[in-house]
């Protein structure tokens, strides 16, 4: 094996300081003098919260001590609804999920603070609780609203009801996703420093610097300027830095206003695995009807997810949820119906896919259901009923993307040598005590916000140049690991024709870059990276128009015409805000429309071993083929794409959420199992190309695509691997994580049972 | 007792070191005692008492990179990057006790540095091109 670089491409911005260990992640930024941080939690999963002890031989004096009398502004968790409080109310609150946060306790030294949150002790009135979806619908005990349910949508394409007495076959199954810790290896934190006159800054590890500004306005009462947010170098976060670093930069805010001193709040791996987000976990049920050639006639799904105690951001999950359920296929008579549900566990939130990496499951481990109910291959049922220009999506919206589903999945196959390896190990199989299955699933994913998501944050990106030409991006999108600084030079670059080592990307700091929305939704290259490009087409149409540029310029003359321009008017900055392509139309009450402005298209196949001695699942090979638009850098979107599937390869087959109570029973890394450099097979990588128009030189989102499709890929394949095994038989394949002990206890069982 | 990962951090400033989990499953703390890889979160600082220490800060020659780290750099071996100085440490040192690993040893030689980011594809491709094309 040759490996050659592919220097070709720029290397990553900040890739010298990763590689060095220069770069400095939140914990390890100086600040002298600072006291720490920590958060008394609640325990139980519902109750009444009745008084607070200090006991224990401590100087409590020294403590800078928080409860929710202590909060200047209001106390809830600005989002979407304000349902979550920053800290439980001392005044008899209620509590709703077992790691609430109640006292904030500071002091300079981190292991008498560790002592002392263990000698508070919360005073609570137990109340009966909610752990599972079935309890939650049906109501069991009322937690949250007048029914336990966060947001409901329903979506209708058709006459479904019209259509099932035309059915030649109607398939029903029940599939489940279990909880997912997004893991990054950086834990959140934050350091504040806040005064009545200076107001308040945090620095630390985020996603969304101005999630957290829109979060400490109400906390504080403050005006807008008197709150800033800055992001440092974060070390991962996969969706797990959406919204909760607000809770924290809220923690960490409270208490340097209390004591009037900075304060670090640096989480363990054990708090941040329990207390902050996690993937919904989910519950679909799917009834399909089939003509007699194998055609969608009707789809009824029902999809469920467990919000957890608060509403956050699980309305949006859901919508992602709901509008992927239906996928890339053709029929012309789907009912969606969907709904967020309230349960005492801390609140589940955004991990890369949002949703629908749990609704792809349901739906592709159904169509191979479907498939062979028909008698037809998987394949083959597929190919018949993809999605094809020109054709209605569930929500009605019409596609026109220039993609072919067949040639994606043709490609995937012959990549992975699906059609040789099948008819191998079904041959093989039955002589052998380690089984062997090959599958695959199909799927596309939606860049950007949902619908009218992205016309009501109205993005704003700038671009600022110096006299020295060098060329200043100015976003509050964050660099996570995902590339975002490199893309951005990228694109400002090409734009103005000047080198990539001239442009820089500004920190995000919310006190010199505008906001251009979350880091999130795959979002960043196709919405913003669009910004960027049009913001830097601005300034060298300024520069242009002025007569301090003419084209064909050279980096000598940029350089000239900037500092002549900046002599002249004392700065040159372009900003660009998002205008909504015409063509998009929405409709959030009948949920229909067009969903997405373009999305990218897969199929990954996967191959796996079963040994019936140990009953461990092996994946042995992955081919990920997708069409992403116009690929930016080759190097970065294939690691995206490896990433995401080495993510979700953990979501099918290792990583267990152990509940008790409402709690995470297994919040360390020695008993939540996350895939190790010997636990993955060759992640083999293609795409296809078809520029999309409103993307910065064609470009599409790609951040979230490969968390959907490994999963049902995966458990395809084990079902094929488990055909004719008797012991197997009737064994659904239909929920994950599948651990080796799951499928011990189908084949103990039958073994009991013989 | 102090941890070597705290003194590193703490008093000696090198925060090239992290902690990601405190109990020696991720190997971002990664260090070399005395040319063994080791979870510096794991070591009661007592412990290395006369010991030689080399932590990420000391590969780079000034301004230029260990082969290891170049390799990382072109390669896209770091995203996040939080990950990337204990994955490097390892690297190099596996590099050291097995020149020309094979596939499966470069597997098996970073199994105890966890990545969140990559799926280790690119880091076993720039640990393979660092040794020399193998």
């Amino acid at each position: 094996m040759t490996q050659r670089a592919p220097l070709h491409f720029s290397l990553r911005k900040e890739g010298r300081e990763k590689v060095t260990g220069k770069a400095r992640y939140i914990d390890d930024l100086d600040f002298p003098g600072c006291l720490h941080g920590t958060t008394v939690r609640t325990a139980v999963p519902r109750g009444i919260l009745k008084g607070i002890r200090f006991e224990g031989d401590l100087p409590w004096h020294e403590f800078t001590i928080v409860t929710a009398k202590d909060i200047p502004g209001k106390n809830y968790v600005a989002l979407i609804l304000h349902d979550q409080p920053f800290l439980v109310p001392t005044d008899g609150g209620r509590i709703n999920h077992p790691e609430e946060p109640v006292v904030l306790l500071a002091h300079p030294d981190r292991h008498l603070l560790e002592k002392a949150r263990r000698a508070v002790k919360l005073d609570v009135e137990a109340l009966p609780a909610v752990f599972s979806i079935d309890d939650s619908l049906a109501k069991k005990h009322l937690i949250w609203g007048d029914d336990n349910v966060f947001k409901k949508y329903r979506v209708e394409k058709g006459d479904v009801d019209a259509a099932w007495p035309k059915a030649h076959l109607i398939v029903e199954g029940v599939y489940e996703t279990g909880a997912q810790e997004q893991l990054y290896i950086e834990n959140n934190g934050m350091v504040a420093v806040a005064n009545a006159r200076d107001g308040v800054t945090v620095w630390g590890s985020m996603q969304c610097p101005y999630y957290v500004h829109k979060a400490l306005l109400p906390l504080f009462g403050l005006p807008e300027e008197k709150i800033r947010i800055i992001q440092a170098e974060t070390g991962g976060g996969f969706g797990g830095k959406e919204e909760y670093p607000s809770m924290l930069a809220g923690h960490a805010a409270l208490l340097a206003w209390k004591s009037g001193k900075t304060v670090k709040m640096i989480y363990d791996r054990a708090e941040d695995m329990v207390a902050t987000t996690k993937r919904h976990p989910s519950r679909t049920r799917h009834r399909t009807a089939v003509d007699a050639e194998g055609k969608l006639l009707a789809s009824e799904i029902d999809f469920v997810i467990d919000g957890g105690a608060y509403a956050t951001l699980s309305a949006v999950v859901l919508s992602r949820g709901t509008i992927h359920a239906a996928g890339p296929y053709l029929c012309p008579n789907v009912r969606i119906h969907a709904k967020a549900v309230a349960t005492n566990a801390p609140p589940h939130g955004a991990f890369r896919g949002f949703g629908a990496p749990q609704s792809i499951f349901a739906l592709e481990r159904h169509m191979n259901k479907v498939a062979k109910a028909c008698g037809l291959t998987p394949e083959e049922f597929r190919r018949r009923n993809f999605i094809r220009d020109g054709q209605m999506t569930a929500t009605s919206q019409t596609i026109n993307e220039g993609v072919d589903m067949n040639r994606v999945l043709d490609r995937a196959l012959e990549m992975s040598g699906y059609r040789e390896k099948r008819e191998r190990f079904a041959r093989e199989n039955p002589a052998s005590k380690v089984k062997r299955g090959i599958g695959f699933a199909t799927f596309m994913h939606g860049s950007g916000f949902t619908g009218s998501g992205e016309r009501a944050l109205g993005s704003i990106v700038g671009v600022e140049a110096t006299r020295e030409g060098r060329v200043r991006v100015l976003a509050a999108s964050t660099e996570i690991g995902q590339g975002t600084n490199t893309i951005f030079s990228q694109i400002v670059s090409e734009a103005l024709g000047v080198d990539e080592s001239l442009v820089e990307v500004a920190q995000p700091d919310t006190r010199h870059v505008p906001n251009s929305g979350p880091t999130v939704a795959s979002r960043t290259v196709m919405i913003v990276g669009k910004l960027v490009e049009s913001a830097s087409l601005g300034l060298k149409q300024t520069l242009l128009q002025s007569g301090f540029l003419s084209e064909g310029y050279d980096s000598a003359a940029f350089r000239e015409g900037c500092a002549a321009y900046i002599g002249k008017h004392g700065e040159l900055k372009s900003f660009s805000q998002y205008k909504q392509p015409p063509q998009i139309h929405w409709d959030d009450e009948k949920y229909q429309g067009d969903a997405y402005g373009a999305y990218a298209w897969a199929a990954y196949v996967a191959e796996v071993s079963i040994d019936l001695t140990t009953y461990e699942t092996r994946v042995e090979d992955f081919v990920a083929v997708q069409e992403i638009g116009r690929v930016m850098h080759p190097v970065l979107a294939a690691g995206q794409i490896e990433g995401g599937v080495a993510q979700a390869i953990g979501f099918a087959l290792y990583e267990k959420v152990v509940w008790k109570d409402g709690r995470m029973m297994n919040g360390q890394m020695t008993n939540y199992i996350m895939p190790t450099s010997v636990d993955l097979p060759p992640i083999r990588v293609a795409f296809e190309e078809v520029p999309y128009g409103y993307g910065p030189k064609g470009a599409k989102g790609i951040g979230e695509l490969p968390m959907d499709g490994p999963a049902p890929a995966i458990l395809n394949a084990i079902e094929e691997a488990l055909t004719g095994l008797p012991q197997a038989s009737g064994f659904g394949c239909n929920e994950i994580p599948f651990l080796p002990e799951s499928l011990m206890k189908v084949l103990e069982k039958h073994r009991d049972s013989v | 007792m102090a941890r070597l990962l705290d003194v590193l951090r703490e008093e000696f400033k090198l925060t090239g070191a992290k902690e990601g989990c405190g109990e020696g499953e991720c190997g971002a703390c990664s260090v070399v005692i005395d040319g063994r890889v080791v979870n510096s979160c794991l070591i009661p600082v007592a412990q290395v008492e006369g010991a030689i220490i080399q932590t990420i800060e000391g590969f780079a020659m000034g301004d230029t990179l260990h082969r290891v780290q170049q390799s990382f750099l072109e390669f896209g071996g770091a995203q996040c990057g939080i990950c990337t100085p204990g994955m490097i440490v390892a690297a190099v040192n596996l590099l050291e006790r097995c020149p020309k690993p094979t596939h499966a040893q470069i597997r098996e030689g970073l199994a105890g540095n966890l990545c969140r980011c990559t799926g280790y594809t690119k880091i076993f491709d720039a640990v393979a091109h660092a040794a020399g094309g193998k």
